[in-house]
């Protein structure tokens, strides 16, 4: 049955590989070569060589407004929702009644997370006379214009990242309950306090998932587009103006698409960096014990 | 000795919950005060911070419900539900098949292919949306819905497809192998025997499909041009759009509206999204 095998296996598998080539090899390329044309939908793309890229990095300057804010989005974005889920995963880890409880209130914004609507709400929560200012007032405090300073802008936009915290860390509470409870015990029989605990035998454990975390939010915060475009427009003075926005801007508004396939490409080219980077690292800090996680 | 480590734990479990409470209020506070304020009066949601409201009104919802377009809220639903089913539909099936090709038969290139599978779980979405845009424009499939569900008839969700294969590696082949011998061909297997055995796994790649896509605002922004087509999420854009700063009643009633289906099936089906997340590490 060999044989017959392999063919039912290629024909099972076979759906995928037509996807593959059509809708993701295909572009993937067409990508690549549309970011060195000029194209604006109406005539055939016309090459132009590296001209796009050097626009961008030599006389684009909102393209380098955009690179940074998206730099800085993301690198608040990850760790803070990172350091936060598996905070309240080791506190959800112990022994509590009420486990389900919590772990659910804790999912539901991430459940709703990227959506419009939750979206608009934060644009209302922060609003001048929204939610958060109206209490600031009721605890005697200044109102905060939110949407009108770039600093604070930007600092609504993590934090509604960092509210959505809990698809992460039902992942971190999946691999913290599958550690072996024994080594916890043969660490407490050699007086070890909590803190050594977590940091030589819990975190060593989940450094697996730790990464793969790491590297799932950190390609997502990339490509964050419904915050900046529903709740700051870009703004103020394109503070909150990431990449994809700008992205989208010149395809689906100018229909410059060679250029907006050049930004894509540079948008790509970092996260792969980043990636490879972070891949490379860690085989110096993840630790897969023996062939136990499969 | 012994008493005064009991109280000790016992102290530090109050600490745990209280916190644990205090910070999960916090997380949900926003969610019950939009619930509360879309049955305010449009004065009262700049008055006070509080959820409860004094009068409440189902004005918001009425208003928000006619919308500023031809059409009712209803409407959009029906629309945002003409995407959601072919979808889910189309996932659940074209998954389950690969996912089943790699996971119980071994042909030339499987490793190579799986690598692909992994590989295109990291990549964004961003690089390849413009030549799809071009793609399905030439197709003549701009303002449809095929571009929002077609794809994803040919297993292009790699989350789901590794979910599954994970699923399927931990599930075990006799009963399998005892239908082959039987003289059952391996889609009667897949069918018969596998499918009901992943249920849950099935159940979970359904619900985030479902969620994913009632949430999904990018490719409806990008692909659906005219309102008469337009899901929830465009039309609760239009919406604010449309009423700027003057209704947050209307607004918040709506964004309830948007979220209602979500949240409904989140709660009747948590413990398959829960499930589905800690085995299969879905994005999010």
């Amino acid at each position: 049955m060999g044989g017959d095998s392999r063919f039912l296996g290629i024909a099972y598998v076979s759906p995928y590989i037509i996807g593959l080539l059509v809708f993701t090899a295909f572009p993937f390329l067409a990508s690549l070569y549309l970011s060195f044309t000029d194209y604006d939908l109406l005539s055939a793309p016309k090459w132009v060589g590296l001209d796009n890229y050097e626009r961008l990095f030599t006389r684009d300057r909102t393209f380098d407004k955009s690179l940074w804010v998206t730099l800085l989005y993301v690198f608040m974005t990850v760790p803070l929702k990172l350091a936060f889920a598996l905070l309240v995963a080791v506190v959800l880890n112990y022994k509590l009644k009420a486990i389900g409880f919590f772990r659910t209130a804790y999912y539901v914004p991430s459940i709703l997370g990227g959506s419009i609507a939750i979206a608009v709400l934060w644009r209302y929560i922060f609003a001048e006379a929204g939610l958060v200012n109206m209490a600031l007032t009721g605890l005697g405090m200044d109102p905060i214009n939110w949407f009108g300073d770039p600093q604070n802008a930007m600092f609504t936009l993590v934090l509604l990242r960092c509210w959505q915290f809990g698809s992460a860390m039902v992942i971190f509470l999946a691999a913290l309950q599958s550690v072996d409870k024994s080594l916890y015990e043969a660490a407490s029989i050699d007086g070890a306090n909590k803190w050594h605990v977590f940091r030589y035998i819990t975190v060593p454990l989940i450094t697996p998932v730790i990464f793969f975390n790491l590297i799932m939010q950190t390609v997502q915060a990339f490509q964050e587009f419904n915050g900046p475009y529903i709740i700051t427009n870009g703004g103020p003075l394109k503070s909150t103006y990431l990449l994809p926005l700008y992205i989208y801007d010149k395809a689906f508004k100018s229909f410059d698409m060679g250029y907006a396939s050049a930004i894509a490409w540079i948008l790509f080219v970092i996260i792969m960096v980043l990636t490879v980077l972070a891949f490379w690292s860690s085989k110096k800090w993840v630790y897969y014990a023996g062939d136990k996680r499969s | 000795m012994e008493r005064k480590l009991k109280r000790q734990e016992r102290r530090s479990a109050i600490i745990r919950y209280a916190v644990l409470t205090v910070v999960g209020l916090i997380m949900l506070y926003p969610l019950f005060w939009m619930i509360g304020a879309s049955f305010k009066t449009n004065s009262e949601i700049f008055s006070s911070p509080w959820f409860w409201p004094q009068e409440p009104t189902v004005q918001g919802y009425i208003d928000g419900w006619r919308t500023s377009t031809p059409y009712t809220f209803g409407h959009f639903f029906l629309n945002s539900l003409y995407i959601v089913i072919p979808k889910m539909v189309g996932v659940a099936i074209s998954s389950v098949v690969v996912a089943y090709g790699f996971a119980r038969f071994e042909f030339p290139g499987k490793k190579i292919l799986f690598g692909i599978l992994i590989a295109t779980l990291l990549l964004p979405d961003v690089v390849t949306r413009i030549p799809q845009y071009l793609l399905f424009r030439e197709l003549g499939w701009l303002d449809t819905y095929l571009p929002l569900f077609v794809p994803q008839w040919f297993a292009m969700e790699a989350f789901f497809v590794f979910m599954l294969i994970q699923f399927m590696r931990s599930v075990p082949r006799d009963m399998e192998e005892a239908a082959r011998v039987d003289g059952a061909n391996t889609l009667q297997v897949l069918w018969y025997v596998v499918v009901p055995m992943m249920r849950p796994a099935i159940i979970s790649v359904c619900l985030f499909v479902f969620m994913w896509t009632m949430n999904d605002f990018l490719g409806p922004l990008i692909y659906i041009s005219s309102v008469e087509n337009y899901p929830i999420s465009l039309a609760l854009k239009l919406s604010i759009d449309a009423t700027e700063a003057f209704a947050w009643n209307q607004i918040l009633a709506m964004t309830v509206l948007a979220l209602t289906p979500s949240l409904v099936v989140f709660f009747i089906a948590q413990k398959y999204f829960i499930e589905g997340i800690s085995t299969g590490g879905v994005k999010g």
